[in-house]
């Protein structure tokens, strides 16, 4: 960012965003919007509560599984999809209609099926972040270079040798950028499934904050959530910075 | 006579959509010589050379490799790349090294190998970069280098150096036929460059494209005790460049006339 010619670091303009939200809470306008200065208070006293580590236990939970099995089946099929054209036409349609329809809508029918409790919360996060990570798995696997899997037959690579020396690296690249928009999609499921269900984790103490109108309380723990949320995001950004190279050069 | 290294015999390809890429296409590899296939663009030059590689299946006939005919890649044949086609994830020693990896020998082998190989293509130095680090030409040494690490006795390379300066071109070829006189390796070339062809050829197999064939095979019988430039400057290096292009020159000039009658 420049201004007036000047290079500003990109920190400054959170530090401008956080002085105009500091003075609109102290001229008390929105009761939505308490000082800045307060809901970083607050940040201290949410995160050694008790009863935030609860919630945090129980949600890090769902989302650990639910990430987990998303990985494994999101990786799998998009690898098939990649790889044989078939399943490709036949699965594509499908993963880009459940990537681009409001999931939060099954939310409601799923508590109907598996209660109000753990199984929900995975199932949740499972449909949030699956049909990226598959859908990007595929482009990588498809676009792989024909003549490196060439190479590989010529050199007498065995099918499995193949995917797992050429394939999975030339896709690398794609596959975790679907793995990092796939995490962040994750941790909306889970918040959003818990916020439905109301009585469970992060959800539940979103929806105490806001019912009892702990607005500080509330801009800290969407503050902690994305704290989260980013730091994942960051991680898998490492290992893409550290790919970056050869994915230019493919 | 011994029997050849390899026999290309009546090769057709289809490929799907009715496309014939080849017809009846034959000729000998004589083990322990360069054959270069030449001929225009589309002429199914790097065609033959999957078929022979076991990459491609031939929609008739079959190649014949000591005696057996090809039918999948083998140990027998090792490749080599227009577009280099490394591993850009991998260092140049894991790339050069990679075909015995893929057959399971133990790292400190391969690598004593393939650090063999790297000197010999005049690599060394470079064993822990990576390919997008590497010019050109030098990217097209680790292809070369990979190649001859797993020992094949044919070697198969598809326009090894249309993507190289022709400076380094040349050096290159000179390097090529110093290697291949230590390794003693078969050699089928694919190229489109006729003085490269009878430079670096003993027999020249030409074909023409629509579909391919094989009009002629020329044997240039170019003293090789000479110089680069002495070779180059040299009678029958001359005249094999001028028979050669005396067969391809009709394709020439129908590609040059194509485009101009196109606009009316």
């Amino acid at each position: 960012m420049t201004i007036a010619g000047r290079r500003v670091p990109m920190v400054f303009s959170l530090l401008v965003w956080f002085a105009i939200w500091e003075v609109v809470g102290r001229l008390e306008l929105v009761f939505l919007i308490p000082p800045f200065t307060d809901v970083l208070a607050a940040i201290g006293t949410v995160a050694t509560s008790s009863r935030f580590g609860d919630a945090a236990l129980i949600t890090l939970q769902a989302f650990a599984i639910g990430m987990a099995l998303a990985l494994v089946v999101g990786i799998g099929v998009g690898f098939m999809m990649g790889r044989v054209r078939a399943i490709g036409e036949l699965m594509g349609m499908w993963a880009n209609i459940f990537e681009s329809s409001p999931l939060t809508a099954i939310v409601p029918a799923l508590m109907a099926l598996l209660g109000f409790g753990l199984p929900t919360m995975i199932v949740t996060v499972f449909l949030f972040s699956v049909w990226v990570i598959a859908l990007d798995t595929q482009v990588g696997v498809a676009h792989v270079n024909q003549s490196l899997l060439e190479m590989g037959r010529s050199f007498g690579a065995s099918r499995r040798q193949v995917l797992t020396r050429i394939v999975l690296f030339a896709a690398l690249p794609e596959i975790l950028a679907g793995i990092r928009l796939g995490l962040i999609r994750g941790v909306k499921g889970v918040v959003i499934g818990q916020l439905l269900i109301a009585i469970v984790g992060i959800g539940y103490l979103f929806e105490r904050y806001s019912r009892g109108f702990l607005m500080a309380e509330f801009w800290a723990l969407l503050i902690l959530v994305f704290g989260f949320a980013f730091a994942l995001s960051e991680a898998v950004g490492f290992f893409e910075r550290r790919v970056a190279a050869y994915a230019t050069s493919r | 006579m011994t029997d050849p290294a390899v026999r290309v015999d009546d090769l057709t390809k289809d490929f799907p959509g009715g496309t014939r890429a080849i017809e009846g296409v034959t000729f000998d590899v004589p083990a322990g010589e360069l054959t270069s296939l030449i001929g225009p663009s589309g002429c199914g030059k790097t065609t033959t050379l999957k078929i022979v590689a076991g990459l491609l299946s031939p929609t008739s006939g079959q190649v014949i490799v000591k005696g057996r005919p090809v039918t999948r890649p083998g140990p027998d044949r090792a490749f080599v790349f227009q577009d280099f086609a490394l591993l850009p994830w991998a260092t140049v020693l894991r790339n050069v090294a990679f075909g015995l990896e893929l057959r399971g020998e133990p790292k400190p082998q391969r690598e004593a190998t393939a650090r063999e190989y790297i000197a010999k293509t005049n690599l060394s130095g470079f064993e822990h970069h990576y390919p997008h680090q590497l010019s050109g030409g030098m990217r097209q040494r680790v292809g070369l280098a990979r190649a001859l690490a797993v020992d094949a006795d044919i070697l198969l390379m598809d326009e090894p150096f249309a993507s190289v300066d022709e400076q380094i071109r040349r050096t290159f070829q000179e390097d090529l036929l110093r290697l291949l006189s230590q390794e003693r390796k078969t050699v089928l070339f694919v190229t489109h460059s006729i003085e490269e062809a009878v430079y670096v050829s003993d027999q020249i197999v030409i074909l023409t494209r629509g579909p391919g064939r094989v009009t002629n095979t020329v044997r240039p019988q170019i003293p090789r005790d000479g110089t680069s430039d002495e070779i180059r400057r040299s009678q029958p290096y001359l005249d094999a460049v001028e028979e050669i292009w005396g067969e391809l020159r009709t394709y020439a000039e129908e590609d040059m006339r194509a485009p101009a009658e196109a606009p009316s």
